[in-house]
């Protein structure tokens, strides 16, 4: 597997889009620290961005990246190497270059200008989306044969996670708005790992206070122990399911 | 040494394989041919594992290659048209293939193809720059070059100059001799005469026959394979 993964990483790192993205992310965040005369201030700035920008380029790189592998994976199949080494070494691969780019790109700035225990929970929030992401990825590419239709849709996926999902939940809040239905948003924001990313960094910043009663509910399940615990667990269950599918589907895949 | 068992296999609507069986043993060298579409690569891809079968079994080896992967080790395969990846060198791509099978035992490794088709020359240049041609030639050397027991060969001489396709063939002698079982398929008939000891023809997914060559001339009384295939063809 080890040998796989090597040749995957390799593969990825001479892509210049990667170079790209890492540069990006770098000249963002200094930006963003340098503009801003508080580094808190500067933080949620870059989280809105990083939210955006992050699963954006690991979910439409990655979809790309395994359809453009297409020979390379045919070429392994028919050697003596388990499918599940194969597609995990690909994910092994992708996920690693991704979270290597994020840590250069974002992590550096991060850790200049805002070494705390906020930072550091950006910096971990940020590595497992882009892993997420990827995993997601690699659902969506293994599902459909058809290049532009796998493009499309990653895209529609995260356009999903990072828009429509909030447009839901808004439309339930208000037509709900009667009833108790704050404890329900905590199980809702599950479903979303980008919303979940969102509310565990804005609770850390302590600005719960400007989001009302909601906030109360949120600060009194995410800023315990167990529920931190849980929402990181919920994260890992992001990666998880996506891959454990797609593995369930390349297994029995013809090529 | 393959034991294919009603092997079924639909894409789609399309019946490609229908319940096909076949035994092949040790140091025969089998001919699969048929028409166009008549399932010869899937069910070369169905023994790889490349195309996961609906039904039946295939053993390779005694081994069951739904539950096995380590078989393939023992495959040299050449597909019939070798896709690779686009931004690798050739040397890049024979290293990196000696490194997966994880056999760099330069005594183990059979670089005769690799020298005689002149392969050590081009060693820097990137896959996507080559011709058909050449992608045959390396996916030649890469079928032969870990001394495999199985040699399954799709189409192995298409594209290739009347000089390599004959080093080929050579090669493919070669092979025979040391007892080894070949598949090959092909459609130029008259270049299979020296080489094939038997027949397996198929025909929409399914088994017409399986003979040797000595009784297929005999049935239809013809000395050539090429004549006899088409006379066969005819009848039907």
């Amino acid at each position: 597997m080890k040998k796989v993964i090597k040749y995957v990483i390799i593969d990825i790192l001479r892509n210049k889009i990667m170079l790209a993205y890492t540069a990006f992310l770098l000249v963002l965040s200094f930006s963003i620290f340098s503009l801003e005369d508080n580094s808190a201030k500067g933080l949620l700035g870059l989280l809105n961005i990083i939210l955006i920008i992050v699963p954006l380029v690991s979910i439409v790189f990655s979809t790309i990246y395994v359809y453009n592998s297409a020979e390379f994976i045919e070429l392994l199949v028919s050697q003596p190497l388990k499918r599940k080494t194969i597609w995990m070494s690909l994910f092994t691969g992708l996920a690693t270059s991704m979270v290597l780019a994020f840590l250069l790109g974002a992590g550096i700035p991060i850790l200049i200008y805002q070494a705390d225990i906020t930072g550091m929970m950006m910096i971990v929030i940020g590595v497992l989306l882009s892993v997420i992401f990827v995993a997601i990825a690699m659902l969506a590419a293994v599902k459909t044969r058809d290049k532009a239709k796998g493009i499309g849709i990653a895209i529609l996926l995260w356009l999903y996670f990072s828009l429509l999902f909030d447009g839901f939940v808004l439309f339930l809040v208000f037509q709900f708005s009667d009833y108790p239905i704050e404890k329900l948003m905590v199980a809702v924001s599950m479903f979303n790992p980008l919303d979940l990313a969102r509310i565990m960094i804005l609770l850390k910043m302590d600005i719960s206070a400007l989001m009302g009663y909601t906030g109360a509910v949120f600060k009194d399940f995410f800023g315990t122990g167990t529920g931190l615990l849980l929402s990181f667990s919920v994260l890992v269950c992001w990666t998880i399911i996506p891959i454990w599918l797609s593995i369930k589907k390349f297994k029995t895949k013809d090529l | 040494m393959i034991i294919a068992n009603n092997v079924s296999k639909q894409f789609g609507s399309l019946k490609v394989l229908n319940n096909f069986s076949v035994t092949c043993n040790k140091g025969e060298c089998i001919a699969l041919i048929g028409p166009n579409g008549s399932g010869k690569t899937t069910f070369i891809k169905t023994i790889l594992g490349m195309v996961v079968c609906d039904s039946g079994f295939v053993t390779v080896n005694g081994f069951n290659i739904k539950n096995d992967w380590k078989y393939r080790s023992k495959i040299g395969y050449m597909p019939q048209t070798g896709r690779y990846p686009e931004n690798m060198t050739i040397g890049q791509v024979l290293e990196m293939m000696q490194d997966i099978r994880g056999e760099k035992n330069q005594n183990y490794l059979d670089e005769d193809l690799i020298e005689r088709f002149e392969i050590k020359n081009l060693l820097h240049k990137r896959m996507r720059t080559l011709s058909g041609g050449t992608r045959q030639k390396i996916s030649a050397a890469l079928a032969f070059l870990f001394n495999p027991d199985l040699l399954i060969l799709d189409e192995p001489t298409a594209g290739l100059d009347p000089l390599s396709s004959e080093i080929l063939k050579e090669k493919i002698i070669e092979e025979k001799k040391k007892g080894k079982l070949i598949l090959i398929t092909s459609h130029i008939l008259s270049e299979l005469d020296d080489l094939v000891t038997q027949v397996i023809y198929m025909q929409d997914g399914c088994l017409c026959f399986h003979k040797t060559i000595e009784q297929l001339k005999e049935d239809t009384g013809q000395t050539k394979l090429a004549k006899a295939i088409a006379q066969v063809m005819l009848k039907q």
